[in-house]
């Protein structure tokens, strides 16, 4: 009798499920916290609330540890725990220049108002492999924390100051583009509750991109930065920090603040546009803000933005399509992971046309051989 | 109220909040009102990858009642793991009865296959769909395709065909053939073999096709025509299955699979309708 391979589906599950929560424990080690990966790895939750466009450090915490530390897979989790949530109120536009901010820096100007803040960042720091982090204890944290606050606290350090954007100092002096709305009926369409369609609008292609995979913008960003279609970026400013986020709650007529969000925003000066008739030429803008502490996202984001808003699409960024279908790290995981689906049937039915073609094949160099001049085959 | 019970609490019945399904709904009757055409629709995401029959699983969870009897096949396998897993799903957020046999499931939804035996007017077939788009062969942009179906200028895929044949001989398309529907609406029937188109073809059930990840929704309501195409001197043609039969019921008139055996190296064959090939062996023996 033939074998079939397929039966027995419901136990092999059950199995495999059972052996990957095996796989994550057989260490012995003690089981990680929600809590410490929440705090301590501050930027896979980040990337994860980011591409699972939710913002929940703490479920995405335990996202991160059921998924082994899959920031894919953690984000996907996110997404999918998203959907059983309802939509109660659309928040109020938030103004970035609330932002109470923990960096901020500035690439086309030496002298910012409010000047450049650092902030945590390791861009400067040598990347050595720092094994001293392996015998990292308990004091260790105490100490450091004590010592840290205590300076923070004699120096009245200036954290969650607000500043002056660097843009609006750009645009008071007419160097700089107005803002480019949507489609002029100052709604926005939400990507969550109708389909995308081509060509988007601009709030659109910056929602589908603020839940994009970070690794997927970078890599077209970088493109366009490389030589395909390069739109010159400026690097005006970089933000880092917490929004206050707004909304209308049912039964309540006024505005409440339901809650803070960490943001990251990239406004990106870039090539100069003639404008229009009788308008001076002005430098363009691209936009990105993420959830979270993610420079690179935001400023791929940024670039991507202004690259698709180019008149003349000659390189793969610049055509929104391209972008926008290919850079969810949700749908493009899933879809690359679907191949390990059985495919049998589909595969018999070309299996089918290749032995076809092999007799058709077979047939003609017959022919070939009788006549000696049959069709030649171009392959 | 008593089905408040069977299913998974914390969770609306059939997983989709109700305003979603209702969306999805909207979508269908669209879809089923214009045959053939992609009514476009916001995919949710669920606990199930893209890819791996999200769209056929809205639809079937917006569709889906406490009466159903559900059937989920894959390959044309009620047991193959992905249709395990899909049938769990809902089973567990709706509590409905499940069956494998064809002609008792209200509801079906499949990946791959139309069921051997043929549909009843009561029954609604889902499937799930990788590419909605069969101008995708010959044009990237769904801008334009979309312009395209508008247009009903399909030449490009004529052409396509048209030069396969010049370079192989035959038109090269395996599963997914692309078919006009109802004269007006080139359609993919989703990747079933070709052995399945004639059955969409003026049938007595609906046929109706998710793409959750690309997010469309399209339809073939019964009693609709479905046309492969084809040209007068090179006619379509389903899978050649002649002088072979399923090793373990004996059919020959079933799409079949093929296997091969490790140890002797002989090639067999059985019925890829799982069900359909132990009814009948049930009822030979």
């Amino acid at each position: 009798m033939g074998y079939v391979p397929i039966k027995g589906g419901l136990k092999a599950i059950e199995a495999a499920e059972e052996l990957v929560t095996y796989f994550r424990l057989r260490g012995g080690s003690p089981p990680l916290e929600a809590e410490q990966i929440r705090d301590q790895l501050r930027l896979a939750v980040d990337r994860v609330m980011g591409e699972g466009s939710l913002y929940a450090p703490f479920h995405a915490a335990v996202a991160l540890k059921q998924a082994e530390g899959d920031v894919l897979e953690a984000s996907f989790i996110l997404r999918a725990y998203r959907s059983t949530l309802p939509r109660l109120a659309y928040t109020q536009t938030v103004d970035t220049r609330e932002m109470r901010i923990i960096r901020r820096i500035s690439a086309a100007f030496k002298d910012i108002p409010g000047g450049q803040l650092l902030g945590p960042t390791r861009d400067y720091s040598l990347r050595l492999l720092d094994l001293e982090l392996a015998e990292e204890g308990t004091t260790h944290v105490k100490e450091f924390l004590a010592a840290y606050t205590f300076r923070l606290d004699s120096i009245n350090a200036p954290l969650g100051l607000t500043f002056p954007k660097v843009v609006d100092m750009l645009r008071r002096e007419g160097l700089l583009e107005e803002p480019v709305g949507g489609d002029g009926t100052g709604e926005i369409p939400d990507i969550t509750r109708q389909p995308l369609l081509f060509p988007a609008p601009r709030s659109a292609r910056l929602q589908a991109m603020a839940r994009g995979e970070t690794g997927g913008l970078m890599a077209l960003a970088y493109s366009s930065m490389r030589g395909y279609g390069n739109i010159h970026p400026t690097l005006g400013e970089l933000r880092v920090g917490y929004l206050p986020v707004r909304a209308a709650l049912e039964g309540k007529g006024k505005l409440v603040t339901v809650g803070t969000v960490l943001v990251t925003e990239a406004e990106v000066i870039a090539r100069m546009d003639g404008g229009g008739k009788g308008q001076q030429p002005r430098f363009t803008l691209g936009y990105g803000l993420c959830f979270g502490h993610n420079e690179v996202k935001a400023i791929s984001m940024a670039i991507l933005d202004r690259a698709m808003r180019s008149t003349v699409k000659e390189a793969p960024a610049e055509d929104e399509e391209f972008v926008l279908y290919h850079t969810d790290g949700i749908e493009a995981a899933g879809f690359t992971a679907h191949w390990k689906l059985p495919h049998y049937v589909t595969f018999q039915s070309v299996l089918d046309r290749l032995r076809r073609r092999q007799e058709n094949q077979g047939k003609n160099e017959q022919k070939e051989e009788v006549t000696g001049d049959g069709p030649k085959d171009e392959v | 109220m008593a089905q408040r019970t069977r299913y998974k609490r914390g969770y609306n019945f059939a997983f989709l909040d109700e305003s979603s399904k209702k969306e999805l709904r909207r979508a269908m009757l669209k879809a089923v009102a214009i045959p053939g055409y992609q009514v476009p629709f916001a995919s949710r995401e669920l606990p199930l990858a893209q890819g791996w029959g999200t769209g056929g699983l809205q639809l079937t969870m917006a569709l889906i009642g406490p009466e159903d009897i559900l059937k989920v096949i894959d390959q044309g396998s009620d047991d193959v793991v992905n249709a395990v897993n899909i049938r769990k799903l809902l089973v567990q957020t709706t509590g409905v009865a499940t069956t494998e046999d064809t002609q008792r499931a209200t509801l079906i939804q499949t990946r791959h296959r139309i069921p051997e035996e043929p549909l009843c007017s009561w029954q609604i077939l889902v499937f799930q769909v990788p590419y909605p788009e069969p101008l995708r062969l010959v044009e990237p942009s769904e801008a334009k395709t979309r312009e395209m179906h508008a247009e009903a200028d399909y030449s490009r895929l004529w052409v396509h065909l048209y030069e396969d044949i010049v370079r192989w001989g035959e038109i090269t398309i395996g599963a997914q053939y692309p078919v006009m529907v109802n004269g007006r609406y080139l359609m993919d029937p989703s990747p079933i073999p070709r052995w399945d188109i004639p059955r969409l073809h003026m049938a007595d059930h609906l046929n109706l096709f998710g793409a959750g990840r690309e997010k469309r929704i399209y339809a073939v309501p019964p009693y609709t025509k479905v046309e492969p195409l084809e040209f007068e001197d090179y006619p379509f043609r389903v899978e050649d299955f002649r002088g072979k039969s399923c090793a373990a019921c004996g059919s020959t008139s079933t799409f079949l699979d093929e296997l091969l055996e490790e140890t002797t190296g002989k090639r067999t064959y059985t019925c890829s309708d799982t069900s359909y090939c132990a009814k009948k062996r049930a009822a030979r023996d």
